[in-house]
């Protein structure tokens, strides 16, 4: 139980001539929300795209469960229970709900050699996977594009949470919503670390990391400046830390 | 892995720890009603733009066969039919290039050069059962050519339109620009034979259709192709192999173009560099006027047959009704420009209210409990 979930030791990763990430280090340990903030461009998402399998990192490597793993796609990363929330959400506006949900997975069923989908069976497991969750959308089989916001960000966040994840990683859940809508993303967050489920929370948003965190962490110009448990922080060190890219106590001694 | 499944599995049916019940069950009732009526009005309009073709191609039919006493019997309907099998076989690769925001428009050089290949390899008394796999599988081999350049990268437009330019050349040059007669009765059969009442073309039109539709709706390709279409970056983040769609969907639309190809010289029984000029004109509008978007996303089979029926039955009208010919070209023309403004412009707005005003409902629905959460 002591070995961490995740992980990602000396990650490093380059565009071009831009650094993105330098030898970043990060742990994940069981059951744990752990908060990834950072200005703009620190690296966070890189990081995370890593551990989903979207980029392939230039150095370093991921453990999880203590086992090295590369990942080469995110297939690869999703069969081992990891799965990410985009900002975006990532989903198909021309497809159905249960489409989204099943994309890349969808349940077929063989007769004379050919796959066919089984989507009575699909639709049945997003139904009640959405009621499980406590989340209410139209039908499973209206295209995303008619749902709003909110609605989209319950499709995405079924979507992550339908496969035995282990990880999930949110990309800015917050952004973009409304105030009854976040305290709904804050709760959902909570009910899945409840359910066992390791989360990373990528966010702007210092309230939404102190509300649901355990730890946070700090990242700058593709730097750790360093990690805290919430608990035993507060929100102007953790400022500082992304302002200025430094410990704030090592400051106060000037 | 059995485990990950028998997980996956509880995870799914039993509700998690603390789930709450979906959103106060009170609130229901009463939106339940309003929800109900609204609808009636959205989906009538709903039907309308998205239905339309359907119901046009309906009636015309209808006032033609008043207009006619020709019109509407079995062996015109064959002669329609015959004359739209070439285009609707194309038109089933079509709605998958298209559906994944895609175009091609080399496909009627692709029936230029297998048939003149044809009537080489015939003429050189290789048997039909080698010439036909081996003219679809040059087909295919094009095709994947111009899969493999929009897969890195390049407008597919425009990589069409320069194979549309080489392709009809390679023609040119093989055949030295003459048509070449076909002799073989069996190769023949493909385009003016009958089976079972039925003709030939016809029979191979509805097969290809069948499978393209079972394809597209049934298997994990189809949701696949359309996801490519729908959003690209989305699909690949889920981890859809998005190069091998690409290449598939064009590899299968040459070989489809090749088929077309083969049954367009049989029934003239003869291999021209000239054969399927426009053709893709044709092809394409069938598809579009199907309602397959060209954004990507959105495609049927059914109306993208529907679409070429639709061309082909307004032709064969107006020939019936003894219209000079050239009129025959602006009519069509026009046609095409009130689908099309059906299918994108109007259907958008109607979409658009329809969502908009269903949305304003579904708000109320998912949040009822407005302020109870509210941060600040």
């Amino acid at each position: 139980m002591n070995t961490p979930l995740v992980t990602m030791k000396g990650i490093s990763k380059r565009f071009g001539a831009v650094i993105a990430l330098s030898k970043v280090d990060l742990t994940l340990n069981h059951g744990e929300v752990l908060g990834l903030v950072g200005d703009n461009a620190a690296g966070k998402s890189t990081l995370m795209k890593i551990l989903s399998g979207a980029y392939q990192s230039d150095g370093g490597e991921i453990l999880i469960e203590g086992q090295l793993q590369r990942f080469s796609g995110p297939m690869e990363a999703r069969s081992f229970g990891i799965e990410m929330v985009y900002q975006d959400f990532a989903l198909v506006p021309e497809l159905s709900v249960t489409q989204n949900i099943f994309l890349g997975r969808e349940i077929v069923r063989g007769r004379f050699g050919v796959k066919r989908l089984d989507k009575r069976e699909m639709d049945r497991q997003s139904n009640s996977h959405l009621n499980s969750l406590g989340l209410r959308i139209p039908p499973v089989s209206s295209a995303v594009r008619e749902l709003s916001g909110g609605q989209q960000q319950a499709v995405a966040i079924a979507r992550a949470t339908g496969f035995a994840a282990n990880v999930i990683i949110m990309d800015e859940p917050t952004a973009n919503l409304g105030a009854p809508a976040i305290e709904k993303v804050r709760k959902t967050i909570l009910r899945l670390k409840n359910s066992g489920i390791s989360i990373i929370v990528i966010s702007h948003r210092l309230e939404d990391i102190f509300a649901v965190g355990d730890r946070v962490m700090v990242l700058k110009r593709g730097k750790l400046v360093g990690t805290r448990l919430v608990c035993d922080t507060e929100q102007s060190e953790i400022l500082h830390m992304i302002v200025a890219g430094e410990i704030p106590r090592k400051a106060k001694v000037r | 892995m059995n485990d990950r499944e028998e997980i996956r599995k509880s995870r799914l049916e039993s509700p998690l720890p603390e789930a709450e019940k979906p959103i106060d069950a009170g609130h229901q009732p009463s939106r339940f009603l309003l929800s109900s009526i609204l609808p009636n009005r959205r989906r009538l309009a709903l039907f309308a733009v998205r239905y339309g073709l359907f119901v046009a191609l309906g009636l015309w039919i209808v006032i033609m066969s008043f207009a006619s006493e020709h019109f509407l019997t079995l062996l015109n309907f064959f002669n329609v039919a015959r004359q739209a099998a070439p285009v609707i076989v194309i038109a089933v690769g079509m709605t998958f290039v298209i559906s994944t925001a895609g175009i091609d428009l080399s496909v009627g050089s692709v029936v230029a050069l297998t048939s003149v290949l044809a009537a080489g390899f015939l003429k050189a008394e290789l048997s039909i059962f080698v010439t036909i796999p081996l003219v679809l599988m040059i087909g295919a081999v094009c095709g994947a050519v111009n899969g493999f350049f929009v897969h890195i990268g390049l407008p597919a437009f425009v990589v069409t339109l320069a194979s549309l330019t080489y392709l009809r050349g390679i023609a040119f040059v093989y055949s030295n620009g003459y048509a070449s007669p076909i002799k073989s009765e069996a190769f023949n059969w493909l385009g003016r034979g009958w089976f079972g009442g039925i003709p030939v073309p016809v029979i191979i039109a509805a097969i290809v259709s069948f499978i393209g539709w079972m394809i597209l709706t049934q298997t994990r390709f189809g949701v696949h192709t359309l996801s490519i279409g729908g959003r690209e970056e989305a699909a690949r983040a889920m981890g859809i192999n998005v190069r091998r769609i690409k290449i598939l969907v064009y590899s299968a639309t040459g070989l489809l173009a090749a088929l077309s190809g083969v049954v367009l010289s049989a029934r003239l029984s003869n291999g021209s560099p000239n054969a399927g000029i426009m053709l893709e004109l044709d092809v394409i509008a069938s598809t579009v006027l199907g309602g397959t978007s060209l954004f990507g996303g959105v495609a049927t089979i059914s109306g993208t047959i529907v679409g070429a029926l639709f061309i082909n039955v307004i032709r064969n009208s107006l020939n019936l009704m003894g219209i000079n010919p050239f009129w025959v070209q602006v009519v069509t023309g026009a046609i095409l420009l009130v689908a099309i403004l059906v299918n994108t412009v109007a259907n958008r707005w109607v979409e658009e209210w329809a969502r908009t005003s269903e949305q304003a409902d579904q708000e109320v629905e998912l949040y009822p409990n407005n302020g109870t959460g509210g941060g600040q």
